[in-house]
């Protein structure tokens, strides 16, 4: 058994699970977080995608324990109460989600995409981008729209920021 | 009208949720004492079972029980069955083989259950799944199914040859004395590629028996959970209807493949009760590539008689089509109902004559996907089309407009009678779109750089709005087709629409709620959308063919002129006003020609106070309907891609997709875009990427991310999309459904751009790389040949 001491969502969790027990178990049999999904059983779907110290990770991939001390954010601690965040608001607006159940990951890469490009993002890089993510709905067209759209709200709210 | 009625491009209201964590999937739900099941599945295409050794996994720790195909029988649970019967071109039945949950004594395709294991935590089933000893006796396995005679024998007793059924539609004769005076031939072999579903949601189950009231609850990633509870009722010995509740919560996409009800849920239920816990079973990728049911899967001859002057005049196909190891739910209808009667495609045909053998194989069963029959058969036609154009030194385009159906309604002779559309003006747009007239300049741009560029097309139509109950019935269907829809209107003027259909990402939420809002003038977010419980919702048949839209919307517009009927009637009355002068407007009930007025809301609590109703009138306001088609619907397209292939490598890039689509009335337009999108990528990935690979001997080579391609983000284009809106004279709303009509057109005109950039009409989807840079060079030895 191990024990696994996380800061998620900006709550601190303490829990001791079996060793080889992954981050997405723990979040969604463990923490009752479902919004995180498995899609795979090869890490290549993306729909478990959260951010562990920022960075974006496939929470597949981890054992819980390996990230033990992390602080990680998952879909659920997007949003700031009920104030969306601008990559959640874009993929409503543009119609980025059809069944929902990519979308958790796909917004956490969303963001993740974003905050690795500074210079900006164009639909090229959008598309090469999102290789680690899977969709079967939306033919990604809306996607892709709506990641566009949040790297410029967020640029803008950064420089607005950056203003004040 | 209102701002958010018909045809208004408002965001979903279901979209809060998803992008906030909330959505509740099947694997979402977890209740107190859950156990977990994983199944031992068979790793052989064909094999006897001699014998099944569970003590070993019984000790492991958490092992709760192990569960066997007898055990299953012996309860009297099962077989699954084929729900749609059809009939030889000699009168004789199909044959339909027993379909156990878990056969105890033979396994036909690989990932079949063998055993089910019930543990405290789904990693401790995993590892007792595999102490689970279970002998087999290998036989060999047939895959290559176009020898389906040869052997060996898939269900034997039943089809000794493999052979469950040899269908026909059409006259045989009459086309062949259309051939025998035809001026022009063609003739193709073409193959339509398997696929695999691939919904991201896997399946999953959860059972929770009540002992006390004998009930059982069943959460289940299904697209009808009524269909669900009636086969598992009626055939299945599940449970009688009223003590089974089937509830599909958030659906992680279907695409046909959680139409059927599967093995899976069926153990997940005798389980439950078994071992007096709640049972959880959510399949793994690998799983859901063994098991869910496959798509497509045809083998075909096909030959087109022309006249002098290019006119078709006879159209004869011959398909063999792979069913696999057992009949699913809706096996037999897909590639003869849904395929052979629109083999006329957008043309006029006057003789057409299809044979279609359906045939066991050791493989996964197959069954509708997306688009069922209808790609198939677009993709003969239209392949047919260039082809054909190709050999005539004709444009493609000249080809088809020479042929394209003006008149309508216009009969086939294969079964459909088309409603209006307008295929010319498809054409005219889809050309306008793409930038036609700039094409040689692209395509000279393109070899400039030693890129070969390709136009292709492809203009389908389709039959959905599945359908209507007293047709399908003559043609072997077990159930009716219609929807019904029950409104409930609360005190307050907020309301409730109870739908039989499903949603899962096809975003009933909103666009039914546009259906109200248009009627009554409320904001769309005084409207909710239930669905997907047996409990809440009276009965339904489901999501599936394009059907959402135009029956279960044209049901609940049919209630809604109940709700009013009785809403204008009470206002009237309170107004003291004749019925017929009440108008509806801005959520105001008006007499007309005067400034008498009540809102909507007042009306509403008016018919809950019931203190003043008209004679006879009784009190509430809840309508409910339930419609049944009259005809089918027939969306209608024009697709045109554009590709740029390397001739050193074969790699395809697509530079440009058009698609122009008569959808008949728009809801939704944001939505219906989403739906044309996704369609594309799936009818892309059919063309290009996917394709389900069995060895010799019946294994699965593609049942993973890593070795089935999956469409992603950068093997695809934007698309351009443009719509002629062509109202359908056969339902009240006027829709003709969207949902499929991506995955129709797509491969063809993918196909065909190929072959014109490489000078060849011999290529097999998907058109890997290494396909086409083959097909290359064959043209060129051909050449050197010369
Ligand atoms: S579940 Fe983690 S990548 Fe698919
Ligand atoms: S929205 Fe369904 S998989 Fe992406």
């Amino acid at each position: 058994m191990a024990d696994v001491k996380l800061t998620v969502n900006g709550r601190k969790i303490a829990k001791t699970v079996p060793d080889r027990t992954l981050l997405v178990t723990l979040l969604r049999d463990e923490i009752g977080l479902t919004g995180t999904h498995v899609g795979c059983d090869t890490s290549q779907c993306g729909a478990c995608t959260v951010h562990i110290d920022g960075n974006a990770v496939k929470s597949c991939t981890v054992l819980a324990a390996q990230v033990s001390g992390a602080e990680v954010v998952t879909i659920e601690g997007l949003a700031k109460g009920d104030t969306l965040h601008p990559m959640q608001e874009a993929f409503r607006t543009h119609h980025g989600l059809q069944c929902g159940f990519c979308t958790p990951g796909m917004i956490m890469m969303g963001v993740d995409i974003v905050n690795r490009h500074p210079e900006g993002l164009d639909e090229e890089t959008i598309r090469k981008e999102l290789e680690g993510n899977i969709c079967r709905c939306t033919g990604y067209h809306n996607i892709v729209k709506a990641i566009g759209a949040a790297a410029e709200e967020m640029s803008s709210g950064t420089t607005q920021m950056a203003a004040e | 009208m209102s701002a958010q009625g018909i045809g208004a491009r408002v965001a979903r209201k279901e979209d809060k949720r998803f992008i906030t964590g909330a959505g509740q999937y099947t694997d979402d739900v977890y209740e107190r004492q859950m156990s977990a099941a994983v199944f031992v599945r068979s790793p052989h295409a064909h094999a006897k079972i001699t014998s099944v050794d569970t003590s070993a996994a019984l000790e492991m720790p958490g092992v709760i029980d192990v569960i066997l195909g007898q055990d299953i029988q012996d309860a009297g649970i099962g077989n699954l069955i084929c729900g749609w019967g059809i009939q030889s071109k000699d009168g004789t039945p199909m044959k339909m083989a027993p379909y156990n949950v878990m056969d105890p004594a033979v396994v036909r395709y690989v990932g079949q259950p063998v055993a089910m294991v019930i543990a405290e935590t789904r990693a401790e089933a995993v590892d007792a799944a595999e102490a689970v000893v279970v002998e087999y006796e290998e036989q060999p396995a047939l895959t290559d199914f176009g020898n389906y005679a040869a052997g060996p024998v898939v269900h034997p007793g039943t089809a000794d040859d493999n052979l469950i059924c040899d269908w026909q539609l059409g006259d045989e004769a009459a086309t062949d004395a259309a051939f025998a005076g035809a001026a022009h031939v063609v003739e193709m072999d073409i193959r339509n590629n398997r696929l695999i579903p691939n919904a991201m949601e896997p399946r999953s189950a959860v059972a929770h028996y009540n002992r006390a009231e004998d009930h059982t609850t069943l959460w289940t990633t299904s697209q009808n959970p009524h269909v669900a509870r009636l086969v598992m009722s009626a055939f299945y010995n599940v449970a009688p209807e009223h003590k089974l509740r089937v509830i599909a919560p958030d659906v992680g996409g279907g695409f046909g493949s959680k139409i059927y009800i599967y093995p899976e849920e069926i153990a997940a239920c005798y389980a439950a009760k078994r071992v007096g816990r709640p049972v959880k079973w959510t399949a793994d990728r690998t799983e859901a590539f063994m098991t869910d049911a496959h798509g497509r899967d045809h083998i075909t001859k096909a030959k087109m008689a022309f006249d002098a002057d290019h006119r078709i005049v006879g159209f004869k196909v011959d398909t063999i089509a792979n069913l696999g190891a057992y009949m699913s739910l809706f096996s037999s209808a897909t590639p003869t109902y849904l395929y052979a009667t629109l083999l006329s495609g957008q043309y006029n045909i006057a003789n057409i004559y299809a044979n279609v053998k359906l045939v066991y194989s050791h493989t996964t069963p197959v069954d509708a996907y997306r688009g069922a029959g209808r790609p198939e058969a677009t993709y003969v036609v239209e392949r047919m089309m260039e082809t054909a154009a190709r050999q005539f030194g004709l444009s493609p385009v000249e080809l088809r407009r020479k042929n394209f159906i003006k008149d309508f309604p216009h009969q086939t002779p294969v079964l459909m009678n088309y409603d209006p559309s307008d295929f010319h003006g498809l054409m005219d747009t889809a050309l306008k779109t793409i930038d036609f007239d700039g094409y040689p300049a692209r395509k000279a741009e393109s070899e400039r750089r030693g890129m070969l560029r390709g136009i292709g097309f492809s203009s389908y139509i389709e039959a959905c709005g599945i359908a209507p109950s007293q047709a399908v019935g003559s043609l072997g269907a077990g159930v009716g087709l219609w929807e019904s829809a029950e409104i409930r209107v609360n005190p307050v003027g907020t309301v409730e629409v109870l739908t039989g259909t499903h949603s899962h990402g096809q975003s009933h939420e909103t666009t039914f709620a546009q259906i109200v809002s248009d009627r009554f003038g409320v904001p769309i977010d005084n409207v909710s959308i239930l669905h997907g419980d047996t409990d809440k919702v009276q009965f339904g048949m489901g999501t599936y063919g394009s059907r959402s839209g135009p029956v279960g919307g044209s049901a609940i517009y049919k209630a809604l002129d109940k709700v009013e009927a009785k809403a204008k009637a009470l206002a009237a009355h309170l107004m003291e006003a004749d019925a017929g002068d009440i108008e509806i407007e801005n959520g105001e009930l008006k007499v007309a020609g005067t400034d008498k007025k009540l809102a909507w809301h007042e009306v509403c609590l008016a018919a809950y106070t019931a203190h003043n109703l008209p004679e006879g009138m009784e009190p509430g306001l809840k309508e409910t309907s339930f419609y049944d088609p009259s005809n089918f619907t027939f969306p209608a397209g024009t697709f045109i891609c554009e590709v740029e292939v390397d001739p050193g490598t074969g790699v395809t890039r697509i530079v440009n997709f058009v698609a122009v689509d008569d959808f008949g009335i728009i809801i939704n337009p944001m939505v219906v875009e989403g739906q044309v999108h996704g369609g594309l990528a799936q009818g892309i990935g059919q063309a290009l990427l996917e394709g389900c690979v069995y060895d010799d001997e019946g294994q699965l080579l593609t049942a993973s991310y890593m070795d089935y391609a999956m469409p992603r983000a950068d093997d695809l284009p934007s698309f351009g999309l443009d719509h002629l809106e062509i109202r359908n004279p056969s339902n009240p709303l006027g829709v003709k459904g969207c949902g499929e009509a991506g995955a129709i057109g797509a491969p063809p005109a993918v196909i065909n751009a190929i072959t014109d950039a490489i000078g060849t009409n011999a290529l097999e989807m998907p058109a890997t790389p290494e396909r086409v840079w083959r097909a290359i060079q064959s043209t060129q030895t051909a050449m050197a040949a010369e």
